[in-house]
């Protein structure tokens, strides 16, 4: 029972902590302080009174339904062949983490020395400029890794039989989670249709009150038809809820000390990264300092511990031994319990074009971290979860190109080998900046990354016609090497209203 | 190479005339001296056959050296094209622009007042070195502190350049070398310009940046200059400090200089598209402050230009594609850097080599050696145009989805797209405008 309430109560924080600032969260607060005034309140039972009235008057709030004796996991995530695969998953990145530590020979932390110290902080804001220690650290290669965990999971309860059927799967995920189709898609963005105006670059002058009002529900309303590039910024922080308050600030700079004082071993991974990816991409690399700044702070950042709650992945653990060795106790490392994976700071690179403060850039990159991007990289059933997006993806597919899919098949390019990576980064480098944020309007506006495999799938049917005439998987490749000139709107507007179902 | 024999146009095989209703000339012969982008883009062009030497050509794309040599000394026949203007100098060199600058300035003050005077004021302090040597000192000792900058009059690619604090620094360099008074080739003697640094140049991230832009005038009298809409914006590699004057990696920002820096990475390049650009700077400024700020750079390119149109020797066989160098400094406001006669057109990636071919190739469809646009026309290609013998209005709306103009729009992905997207797809489009 104890646990129960103390589960109970993490919700409700989370909850309030997301309803603050709200309209709903001040109708509430208007509708208990009516309820105060009602005469069947009674001091001793103040809050069942409350509580009871607020549900007469039609507002009601229930925790998710499970049985009270389920474990938090279970709850984060009920499969339990995906948790299998989460905790494997998390065993081969540890064990590779490991390897890299014994390989070069470097302390998972170590405290910098004090000229050390002060160097990094005349350089932070150039850090670019440096040639990392170690770039010939190697990284496991992401994206494929994950790929064959992904395509590996079997529901230990379903026979599969190999015939190849209509009826059956014909993509690479070989489980059934509750995926929407067409149809369903269209109730879910209604506001994508035909017959509704989509944001572009051209903005209007003037300032929806949304922003004025510091609305955040309105302003997530707002932004499922587009944002205007010059409202952009605030708009998403609204939305995000992160502020411009001393608080971020100090936190920030907190965070900023932390990486001062200590080298961590993940550092490198952050370096290669960023030098490899960001640094690489033309519009991007002017950004490189920001993306350090950002993410090595991210790494220190110990708040970010919070998502787990609700994350199902598991923050890795170090033990640290005391100096004379004879203690060890199990630390979280990284401190933010996230190891960074190449191509990890392309989540931070677009937001860099919204936001050049470091305190404000780091809170929006982190609360789109935190609420969005976590589920493109941990196994789970969870709908904007990195399998569930895959199955859509192929779903999509399959169910409204099927000759495509047939055929992309018998060649042997499996249409997810080529969507995996632009799916694990929401598209993040392979669309045009504007085009991306774009897209990233629309995740913040209904909450939910489906939208990114709804894409996948359009730019396949877009592309349709080239592809069916490919014969190899590096041609299928080829031709969708380059995103760059695709409009996402009109591309995800024609393949969810205008395709007959 | 014998100078009489410059002839063009060969009388016989070819009518002169060109036929309104598209029936230009069968083949066109051309004559390329330049190894890069253009040579595959005249090659590639269907019925232009290359001559060479002293063959006979309609359409000439020359280097300044050898228009200096044989321009006066060629006959063409009206068809015939060339791709400088005979005293381009006039605008490109920068004590002769300056100078030209001046005098519609002054005039511009006498005859419209201040405030009209006023908007040419987009070209930093300068002074021509060494006649003007001791108006710039009295200037210099005015301003005490500031920095300036030292670019000799003729050289491109960032060479020569240098800054200077202090009237020493350059006493010196003036006292060294043979720099004479006499200016009997202009090539030969190094003038020079000294120019006010402009201290507080916007940053991105950190790093200073130019503006690259084309403009291709058709004609001076009367003007016609059309604006490519694809310019790019030159970041330089290292964070800018004013505390290094020495670093010229830190404060040029052309792409010769770059790739010579210690921590150039050729994979990397360094140069952002004008779309790029303004996404991110309307994003931090909101929309209206970058309009005008593209409309104050618009006004650079046609005051520049009226500046020295009486001064052009106009030629109906000349065209002229101009690379313009635009600074911005924290009060975005743009700064005239210098215009270029021969901007680089040689690439330094796949996506500049494509950049360059599409110019190259829409610079062809305006001089139109075919025949094959009406005259009438508002935009070719990715060319906007920009003023023709007064500003140009343009027509937003639907006129533009039924016509039958060449607008090759490269901004649209889509075969298959309903009217509403197309025309929000032309909005997009219409975004960098002529100023009205």
């Amino acid at each position: 029972m104890l646990d129960e309430s103390a589960e109970l109560s993490v919700s409700i924080t989370q909850i309030v902590q997301r309803l603050k600032g709200t309209h709903l969260h001040s109708q509430l607060e208007k509708q208990a302080k009516e309820c105060l005034h009602k005469p069947e309140i009674k001091l001793e039972t103040l809050k069942d009174d409350v509580r009871r009235l607020l549900k007469a008057s039609g507002m009601t709030c229930l925790p998710p339904p499970r049985h009270p004796r389920a474990p938090p996991e279970h709850t984060k995530e009920p499969l339990a062949y995906m948790r299998k695969a989460q905790v494997n998953w998390e065993k081969r990145i540890l064990k590779s983490l490991n390897s890299m530590c014994t390989e070069l020979g470097i302390p998972l932390a170590r405290k910098r020395p004090v000229p050390e110290q002060n160097e990094l902080t005349n350089k932070w804001n150039e850090m670019g400029t440096d040639e990392p220690g170690n770039i010939e650290t190697q990284s496991p290669c992401f994206h494929s890794d994950m790929l064959k965990v992904l395509v590996g999971l079997k529901n230990p309860n379903n026979e599969r039989s190999e015939d190849l059927t209509v009826r059956s799967h014909w993509g690479l995920i070989q489980v059934s989670l509750n995926v929407r189709d067409i149809p369903q898609t269209r109730e879910m963005y209604p506001e994508l249709g035909l017959t509704y105006g989509q944001l572009g670059i051209d903005d209007h002058t003037h300032v929806p009150p949304v922003v004025s009002e510091h609305d955040s529900a309105a302003a997530q309303q707002y932004s499922r038809q587009g944002c205007p590039t010059g409202l952009r910024a605030q708009l998403w922080s609204l939305i995000l809820n992160t502020t411009d308050d001393p608080e971020a600030i100090t936190h920030y700079e907190q965070l900023k000390a932390r990486v001062i004082h200590h080298d961590l071993l993940v550092d490198n991974l952050i370096y290669k990264d960023v030098k490899l990816t960001a640094s690489n991409d033309d519009y991007y690399f002017v950004f490189e300092d920001y993306l350090y700044q950002v993410l090595l702070c991210f790494s220190r950042d110990t708040a970010v511990l919070e998502h787990f709650n609700y994350n199902c992945a598991t923050p890795p653990k170090s033990c640290i031994q005391s100096k004379s060795g004879s203690e060890q106790c199990a630390v979280v490392y990284p401190p933010n319990g996230v190891i960074p994976f190449h191509g990890f700071s392309m989540y931070v690179a677009p937001l860099c074009f919204l936001y050049n403060e470091p305190s404000k850039l780091y809170s929006v990159f982190r609360e789109m971290y935190i609420r969005y991007f976590f589920r493109l990289h941990s196994v789970s059933s969870h709908p904007s979860g990195i399998v569930s997006l895959c199955l859509q993806f192929e779903r999509l597919l399959q169910t409204h190109l099927p000759q495509l899919f047939y055929h992309l098949r018998e060649i042997g390019a499996q249409p997810l080998r080529i969507a995996f990576k632009w799916i694990v980064r929401a598209f993040s480098g392979y669309l045009s900046t504007d085009q991306l944020l774009l897209l990233w309007d629309r995740i913040l506006g209904y909450d939910s990354l489906e939208i990114v495999a709804v894409l996948a799938a359009a730019v396949f049917a877009f592309r349709a016609e080239n592809l069916m005439e490919v014969t190899s998987l590096a041609s299928a490749e080829a031709v969708l090497a380059d995103l760059s000139t695709l409009k996402v709107m009109p591309l995800l507007q024609i393949f969810l209203f205008a395709t007959s179902v | 190479m014998s100078k009489n024999k410059q002839t063009a146009g060969h009388k016989g095989a070819y009518s002169s005339q060109r036929k309104k209703e598209g029936e230009g000339r069968s083949c066109i012969r051309y004559r390329c001296g330049l190894t890069n982008t253009i040579q595959d883009v005249l090659n590639q062009r269907p019925g232009w056959v290359e001559v060479k030497d002293d063959g006979e050509w309609d359409f000439n794309w020359c280097d300044v050296g050898w228009l200096r040599e044989n321009f006066d000394h060629s006959y063409m026949e009206e068809h015939v094209r060339i791709s400088h203007f005979r005293n381009h100098y006039e605008l490109t060199r920068k004590n002769l622009m300056v100078k030209n600058l001046k005098r519609y300035r002054k005039t511009l003050e006498r005859e419209a007042g201040r405030l009209e005077a006023a908007r040419c004021d987009f070209f930093p302090c300068t002074f021509v070195l060494p006649s003007e040597y001791h108006i710039f000192v009295e200037e210099f000792k005015r301003s005490p502190g500031s920095t300036w900058i030292m670019k000799p009059v003729a050289r491109s690619q960032g060479k020569g350049i240098f800054l200077f604090r202090k009237l020493k620094d350059i006493i010196d360099w003036r006292k060294d070398g043979s720099r004479s008074e006499e200016q009997k080739d202009e090539a030969q003697v190094e003038s020079y310009v000294a120019q006010r640094y402009i201290e507080n140049p916007y940053l991105i991230a950190g790093r200073k940046f130019d503006l690259r832009v084309y403009v291709l005038v058709t004609s001076y009298i009367p003007l016609k200059a059309w604006l490519y809409r694809d310019g790019f914006a030159r970041f330089s590699n290292t964070r800018f400090s004013l505390s290094s004057i020495d670093d010229q990696y830190v404060h040029l920002t052309n792409v010769a200089v770059q790739k010579t820096a210690p921590d150039y990475d050729p994979e990397k390049g360094c140069k952002w598209q004008m779309q790029q650009l303004r996404q991110y700077l309307t994003a931090k400024h909101g929309f209206e402050t970058v309009q005008t700020l593209f409309k104050e750079i618009d006004n650079i390119f046609i005051r520049s230009l009226i500046s020295v149109q009486k001064t052009i020797i106009n030629d109906k066989h000349c065209f002229e594609l101009y690379g313009y160098d635009i600074l911005l400094d924290q009060d975005l406001k743009p700064w005239l850097i210098e215009v270029n006669a021969s901007p680089s057109l040689t690439a330094s990636s796949q996506e500049d080599y494509e950049l360059k071919y599409r110019l190259l190739e829409d610079t062809l469809h305006i001089v139109d050696m075919e025949g094959r646009l009406t005259g009438k026309e508002k935009r070719v290609g990715g060319f906007d145009l920009m003023w023709n013998d007064g500003p140009v209005y343009t027509d937003v709306g639907l006129e533009a989805l039924g016509s039958s103009c060449l607008v090759e729009n490269t901004l649209l992905d889509l075969e298959k797209c309903s009217i509403a997207s197309l025309a929000h797809q032309w909005i997009l489009c219409s975004e960098w405008v002529p100023s009205e």
